[in-house]
């Protein structure tokens, strides 16, 4: 429980800390069950000779994916990535410096597949997949949240992410999977979403939506469900369908549609944009996830697919659905393909199809917390940068109090929320709540300085996270908000009652 | 894992949640809600008794919005909102109160 944990104090500043070799050895996520595991076609429980085929695996993804031997020999030491991790950043714990996560995987890789590393392993720092070798991997490995902070400081470019996804795919293989992840994965291909959200379920959700709104607003905006020849297919993480302030923004999206005249619809069998597939590294599973929307738009005979505030996936759509599902030539060639729904409301905000009263959110001071895969994983509209500057110029078309946190923890060099890349599981709130140290003192210092009450973003794992753990550090959890949930309380319905 | 109350075993998986909703009962609930520190009221029993409903039809839980405005008709209006329900459970309505309710873990961005 959350009041039992030991939060850092915010300081004012974000310092390096004095490290404390092994704080965090003992963290470590639930390991999946064999139904789990085997939901995946990974085997159920560890195999008897999981270092053999662990080193197989090795071999096969060097073999496939020349990065990773890059990043995994050109790493000079020089510590430029060793103090921009927010989780070393918050727990102390040295393992936690990019350099020496790498350092796991580097040293079982010069052992096996390094001429040097096989003769000479103790000068060489080599060493064998060995049981304790294993249980640092299966620690640390998860207390990665694939942000990719670290390597836009190095100088070689060596992206930590790939090396953990990487670790988690031979973990897998080998039988010993994440809990977290892989029950969610099973779901989405049973049910069609991370939740387990049924279609009755989804359904009577969206109805009580639309009930919700009409009574708020006196305008019967719609939520449609499976409407075969709806312009639009709207994917949204599974997490707009149940939490706040997920739910909020949601609103915001079907309110927009509602204004532009836009018929649009949401599908029961692809009723998630998540795609953790990416966070335990398997190519084949991310590929399952996503052709369960490819299937559902030529299904559902939509002209176009707009996606939902989610981080991680849309760096999966907008750097890999090409490759994985593409291409989209049944869809209508006018419109990019996938759009982010940021992109869509700006572009209609840009020439009047919709209206907003910027002083509905004159009771806000908003910031931005720019999300890591959306920062540093992808891009947005038509210029290089769009993914900083779209949801910016959105806020600003809404709202008219706008500030930016530190620049050193803002567009690119955004700090992770604490709870990406899979790690969003009560037994890691620990590491969640110190994960969080850097941007919950960004957000402090601008809270404090210049009035700030809102910290809008566009990731369902941010805004859970957020809400989770900022009130360990004194922060309200109403200060999380959705970017269309400030859209909603701004746009003017027509017709709407008392305005 | 499992626990124990007037002599019938409850297993529970590894985040504590009851592996059999069916054998749900009051004592359950009770012991459940003690382990989480949570002091139950009438109030607290409310929103218990709400997710079992929504459960046994949908077969998940509720989406937050929906139990606070339940909560709101059945409890008053001024009750029938996110804050309202985390002061009633700390660790959160969805994850919280569907462990006392005997509801599986919700998995996912939540």
């Amino acid at each position: 429980m959350v009041d039992k944990i030991e939060t850092p104090e915010l300081t004012g500043e974000i310092k390096i800390p004095k490290i404390e070799p092994g704080a965090t050895s003992h963290y470590r996520p639930n390991q999946a069950s064999e139904k789990h595991n085997n939901n995946l076609g990974f085997p159920g429980t560890r195999v008897e000779n999981w270092q053999e085929k662990s080193i197989e695996k090795m071999d096969d993804l060097l073999s496939k994916y020349k990065s990773l031997l890059v990043y995994l020999d050109s790493c000079v030491r020089c510590g430029s990535c060793a103090d921009k991790c927010h989780y070393f950043l918050g727990t102390k714990d040295p393992n936690n410096m990019p350099v020496a996560r790498q350092e796991l995987m580097r040293k079982v890789y010069r052992k096996n597949f390094t001429v040097g590393g096989s003769l000479f392993p103790v000068l060489s720092g080599a060493e064998d997949l060995t049981e304790d070798v294993m249980t640092e991997w299966y620690s640390y490995f998860h207390q990665c949240s694939q942000c990719r902070r670290c390597s836009v400081y190095c100088p070689y470019g060596i992206d930590t992410a790939e090396i953990s996804m990487a670790a988690r795919e031979i973990m897998d293989t080998a039988g010993i999977g994440q809990k977290y992840c892989n029950e969610i994965l099973g779901k989405v291909m049973d049910v069609g979403n991370n939740l387990g959200l049924t279609k009755p379920a989804l359904a009577n959700t969206l109805e009580f939506l639309e009930e919700d709104v009409e009574e708020e607003t006196g305008v019967p905006v719609k939520f449609p469900l499976d409407q075969e020849g709806a312009d639009v297919l709207l994917i949204a993480p599974s997490a707009d369908f149940f939490s706040t302030p997920h739910i909020e923004g949601f609103m915001g999206y079907a309110k927009v549609f509602h204004e532009a005249g836009i018929s649009w619809t949401v599908s029961s069998y692809a009723s998630e944009f998540a795609n953790f597939g990416m966070f335990i590294g398997n190519y084949e599973t991310m590929q399952k996830v996503a052709t369960r929307i490819k299937d559902a738009a030529r299904e559902l005979k939509v002209k176009r697919v707009i996606v939902g505030e989610c981080g991680h996936a849309w760096r999966v759509a907008y750097s890999f659905w090409n490759t994985l599902i593409g291409p989209f030539d049944f869809l209508d060639k006018k419109y990019k393909n996938p759009t982010h729904i940021c992109e869509f409301t700006l572009e209609l905000l840009d020439r009047d199809a919709i209206k907003v009263d910027l002083t509905a959110n004159d009771n806000r001071v908003v910031t931005f917390h720019d999300s890591c895969n959306v920062s540093r994983g992808s891009r947005m509209g038509d210029s290089s940068g769009g993914q900083f500057e779209i949801p910016r110029k959105l806020i600003k078309k809404v709202c008219g109090n706008f500030v930016e946190m530190d620049s050193e923890t803002i567009r690119e060099l955004t700090f992770c929320c604490g709870g990406g890349g899979g790690l969003l599981t009560d037994e890691l709130i620990e590491l969640r709540v110190q994960g969080a140290l850097p941007r919950a003192e960004a957000l402090h210092e601008v809270m404090k300085e210049r009035g700030v009450n809102t910290m809008a973003m566009i990731c369902a794992i941010c805004k859970a996270q957020f809400t989770k753990v900022l009130p360990s550090y004194g922060i309200d959890m109403e200060v999380v908000a959705s970017l269309h949930q400030l859209v909603s309380d701004a746009i003017v319905l027509k017709g709407k009652v008392g305005v | 894992m499992a626990f124990e109350v007037n002599g019938v075993t409850y297993e529970t998986d590894e985040d504590g949640y009851l592996a059999n909703i069916d054998q749900w009962n009051e004592d359950a609930a009770k012991w459940l809600a003690e382990d989480e520190g949570v002091d139950m009221s009438e109030s607290h029993w409310e929103v218990v008794n709400f997710l079992r409903e929504y459960y046994e039809e949908y077969r998940i839980a509720p989406m937050i919005r929906i139990l606070t405005k339940a909560i709101g008709k059945k409890l008053g209006k001024e009750k029938g909102n996110t804050k309202y329900l985390y002061e009633l459970y700390p660790g959160g309505p969805a994850k919280q109160a569907c462990k006392i309710a005997g509801l599986p873990k919700p998995t996912g961005c939540v």
